[in-house]
């Protein structure tokens, strides 16, 4: 202290600061150029940069997208500037020609109208998930989130079925009951310590088998039957009905019970309507998918598996149990710390190898997996941020009615948590649509990849073509992007409407 | 019916129990056993799977590849590298080629983010709203859009090297990149490069120790006109004393090609240019909100203090803002050295093109050849996530919070 005393402090003003006329309020276009454009020199200055920088970015673009542009032609000829007659802009008939490469892309043309049905019933089921006022939210997400992506599945990829619930229920349980029988058979054949636990889990093999004969035998029984499809769908019905009934309580069933049976109903109505039973419509590999269309499969499918995995791990990165948060810590930290192209080669290249030499899958779906899982590692941090943020006297007075740690979190804390997240979500289903692009590095032809193959072509290779390209794609992508970024913003609004003032 | 007192529970079981299973006691211990036994059964059908289906293939595991004949050339090293050299060198060249990336795309990021940072909080209402016309064109847009968009469209498009556009006839930009002069150091570099070591050094300790000065004795030192003139004045004196220390070696257009300079490659250019425009409009973002994040007040006190606008935002307001926003920054540096592992879409050799792209397709070796790139992001991501967290734990420590 006694330093400061010595020393003369500089920083204090010694002059008073001449005063400033008040503010003049001048409203108007007028007002607003007098008094945030040219109110003072270095303010002048900088309005002239501004317009210069504006001279020089937009003319040329409005100039080249719409007055130079060429609208019709058959060839790259006529957008030639020899042709046309003048300095030649975008090359629109290139787009027209190309179209519907970039939202079907090599999808039989006869099966589009498969692509165009899937389209608008998403966006019938998104549009009143959306807006605010709409009524039935529950129904409405429950029918977008779980019934649109397995009835998509079916439309664009076409196939039937085989079975339902007690087939693959049966198929599960053997396969599961083969790999551990399999798994102590080989460990029994190592050394001393391997044999013990070999034995064990040839054991543990042997009463899996034993305990899901029943289900076997019930299943081939079905698969022998002349209906399988529909016998087995009636069966899974009945029991989970029953289950249902049975473990909401005989009082309050009755509820539970009409929704399962609404919900079976629903698909059979499903199963009926594509003939599901009867290998159902014409199957269309995704290889030959392109497009918008694979850009929307694959944003909407990550978007909608990413949540339950983020869920899951911020759930278990806030657990009490250790191994499961290091676990959830370690499986987070590792998907954020690697580059989503690498993923992507992973999931190419890895994963088959980790697979069963029989059991082959399509590329597309190996990278939704990929996607899935980095982009549910992204939600987990943001979830996580609205866990955080719900007070803790939330959870407590939930404990204190005796609730649960699963009611406490599914009915008290998770509810409020996601709603305060839902910008960041948004945000980062942005990030993931945007990233959606990167699949056309492994071969899938997205809308990126689309316009990559659309150059390639010498009917169309003017000077211009690629700018133009590049032009109609952007403004794909820019529309929806931009679409979600205010709509996160008017949400973001309506949420702290209590904050403002 | 009265409740009978319950008598303590053991210290030690329910030490162990809280030890062994978190806050959910035994029924934790059990989740923790099962989810143990599913991931032990996970990862050994994994393994399983693996050797069975590389056994199939006829792949030999592990790493004894890294040290075979890689045989295939690289457009664009910066250590010494042949055909004939292994993978472990090709590792090492992209590696080295990714950190250049990253590095340069960081430097222009920062500048141009803060710069449109600056511009979206001006007061002129044209030059904020161009600002955040920038933000939201460049953020809507994909990354591996952009960065083709660059190359394909803007890079391509420009004229052979015959047609080559030039400055002073010693730039040229050509559809082969940009050609600039190369120095080529001579007999006393040695002597200038250590003056310029010394003027370096210099320049980075006395700004602390003017610093240093000024909370002891409360005395402002003017530390700009000092390092200016040993900046320029070392080298300048080394320059007279040793000679000519390095020629310039002016490229020449000789046949369809130049000779003599160095060529930046345009695939370098086009990556540098999207990463760091495109990271650029995020880190405005970042910039934006920890300025605004200050409290006008702040500002008020400076002046009301004397200080001038400019020493107010240098001295107070924006060591409060980085404290806001050095975390996301950090993460927006790391998503730029992420996204340069997008250069295999142009075909830059950064080490996700030449290792897990040609050295994966040559050797087939995928488990090792992207478990090593996936390690190597990763461990570049913690370390980068760990130098910012020092700092933002110094920068905490100093400002007393």
């Amino acid at each position: 202290m006694s330093e400061l005393g010595s020393v003369t402090p500089v920083f204090v003003r010694g002059e008073m600061v001449p005063q400033r006329p008040p503010p003049v309020h001048t409203p108007g276009v007028l007002g607003l150029v007098r008094q945030r454009l040219l109110n003072s020199p270095t303010n002048i200055l900088l309005t002239i940069v501004g317009l210069l920088l504006l001279y020089f970015t937009v003319v040329p673009t409005v100039k080249f997208l719409l007055v130079d542009a060429v609208w019709s032609g058959s060839n790259r000829t006529d957008c030639l500037a020899d042709k046309a007659g003048h300095p030649v802009g975008a090359c629109w008939p290139f787009v027209q020609a190309k179209f519907s490469q970039f939202i079907y892309g090599f999808y039989p043309t006869p099966e589009r109208w498969r692509v165009d049905l899937v389209f608008a019933l998403g966006a019938l089921l998104l549009l009143p998930l959306l807006i605010p006022r709409a009524p039935a939210k529950t129904l409405n997400a429950g029918l977008f989130f779980i019934a649109f992506p397995v009835l998509a599945f079916f439309l664009l990829h076409g196939g039937g079925v085989q079975g339902f619930g007690v087939t693959w229920s049966a198929d599960l349980l053997s396969g599961v009951a083969d790999s551990v029988g399999g798994a102590g058979r080989k460990l029994a054949a190592g050394g001393p310590i391997g044999s013990v636990i070999g034995q064990a889990l040839l054991g543990l093999g042997t009463v899996l088998v034993w305990l899901s004969w029943p289900l076997v035998a019930l299943r081939d029984w079905i698969q022998a039957s002349s209906q399988p499809v529909w016998l087995d769908l009636l069966l899974t019905a009945v029991a989970v009905t029953a289950l249902v009934f049975i473990l909401t309580g005989v009082r309050n069933g009755w509820r539970a019970l009409a929704t399962t049976v609404g919900i079976f109903v629903g698909i059979a109505a499903m199963v009926a309507a594509l003939r599901l039973d009867r290998g159902g419509l014409p199957v269309v590999d995704t290889r030959m998918w392109g497009g918008l269309l694979v850009t929307m499969v694959v944003s909407v499918t990550g978007i909608v598996a990413s949540m339950p995995i983020g869920i899951a791990l911020a759930l278990g990165r806030r657990s009490t149990i250790p191994l499961i948060r290091i676990f959830s810590v370690a499986f987070i930290e590792f998907w954020r710390g690697v580059p989503l192209i690498t993923v992507m080669f992973f999931a190419t290249y890895m994963l088959p190898l980790f697979l069963p030499g029989n059991f082959t899958i399509d590329n597309l779906m190996r990278v939704l997996i990929g996607i899935a899982l980095f982009a549910g590692a992204y939600n987990a941090e943001v979830i996580r941020g609205g866990l955080n943020a719900i007070p803790r006297g939330q959870a407590e007075a939930a404990s204190a009615l005796g609730l649960s740690y699963w009611k406490t979190t599914g009915l008290i804390v998770l509810p409020q948590a996601l709603r305060h997240v839902i910008p960041g979500l948004v945000n980062s289903f942005i990030a993931l649509f945007k990233d959606t692009s990167l699949v056309s590095i492994v071969a899938l032809f997205d809308l990126l990849g689309q316009l990559r193959a659309a150059f390639a072509d010498p009917t169309w290779s003017t000077p211009t073509t690629l700018f133009t390209g590049f032009a109609f794609t952007g403004l794909i992508y820019f529309v929806f992007c931009f679409g979600m970024s205010r709509y996160s913003l008017s949400v973001e609004h309506r949420l702290n409407a209590h904050r403002r003032t | 019916m009265a409740i009978d007192a319950r008598p303590p529970p053991p210290q030690l079981v329910a030490k162990l129990r809280r030890a062994l299973g978190g806050r959910s006691g035994w029924k934790g211990l059990l989740a923790q056993v099962l989810f143990v036994a599913a991931l032990f059964w996970i990862g050994y059908e994994i393994v399983d799977n693996a050797r069975d289906n590389l056994a199939n293939q006829r792949i030999a595991s592990g790493f004894a590849f890294m040290s075979h004949t890689a045989g295939f050339g690289v457009s664009q090293t910066l250590i010494p590298y042949q055909e004939s050299d292994s993978y472990t060198r090709v590792f090492l060249v992209g590696l080295i080629n990714t950190l250049v990336v990253s590095v340069v795309g960081i430097f222009f990021a920062t500048v141009i983010g803060f710069a449109v940072a600056l511009a979206r909080l001006s007061p002129n209402w044209l030059i904020s709203r161009i600002g955040g016309g920038y933000v939201e064109i460049v953020r809507n847009l994909p990354l591996l859009f952009q960065i083709l968009f660059w190359y394909l469209a803007v890079l391509g498009s420009l004229p052979s090297p015959r047609q080559s556009v030039s400055v002073m006839d010693s730039f040229f930009l050509s559809n082969r990149g940009i050609v600039v002069p190369r120095l080529a150091g001579e007999a006393g570099l040695d002597g200038f490069l250590v003056a310029l070591l010394i003027a370096v050094a210099a320049a980075i300790v006395l700004p602390l120790y003017a610093r240093r000065r000024l909370f002891a004795t409360g005395k402002p030192m003017r530390v700009w006109p000092w390092v200016l003139g040993l900046l320029i004045g070392l080298p300048l004196i080394a320059f007279l004393i040793v000679g000519k220390p390095f020629s310039l070696e002016v490229p020449v257009l000789r046949g369809f090609n130049f000779v003599g300079g160095s060529r930046i490659a345009p695939e370098f250019v086009a990556l540098t240019l999207a990463l760091s425009t495109y990271t650029a409009a995020f880190i405005a973002e970042v910039v934006r909100a920890g300025i605004l994040s200050v409290h006008k007040g702040q500002m008020e006190a400076g002046a009301s203090l004397g200080l001038s606008r400019g020493q107010t935002l240098r001295l107070i307001v924006i060591p409060q803002a980085m404290r806001v926003i050095l975390p996301p920054l950090t993460n927006q540096y790391l998503n730029l050295t992420k996204n340069s592992s997008l250069a295999v879409a142009i075909g830059y050799p950064d080490l996700f093109s030449v290792f897990a792209g040609t050295t994966l397709s040559q050797t087939g070796q995928a488990i090792e050849v992207i478990a090593i790139t996936m390690g190597v992001y990763l461990l570049i991501s913690l370390v980068t996530s760990a130098l910012m967290s020092l700092y933002g734990w110094r920068i905490n420590r100093s400002m007393g919070a």
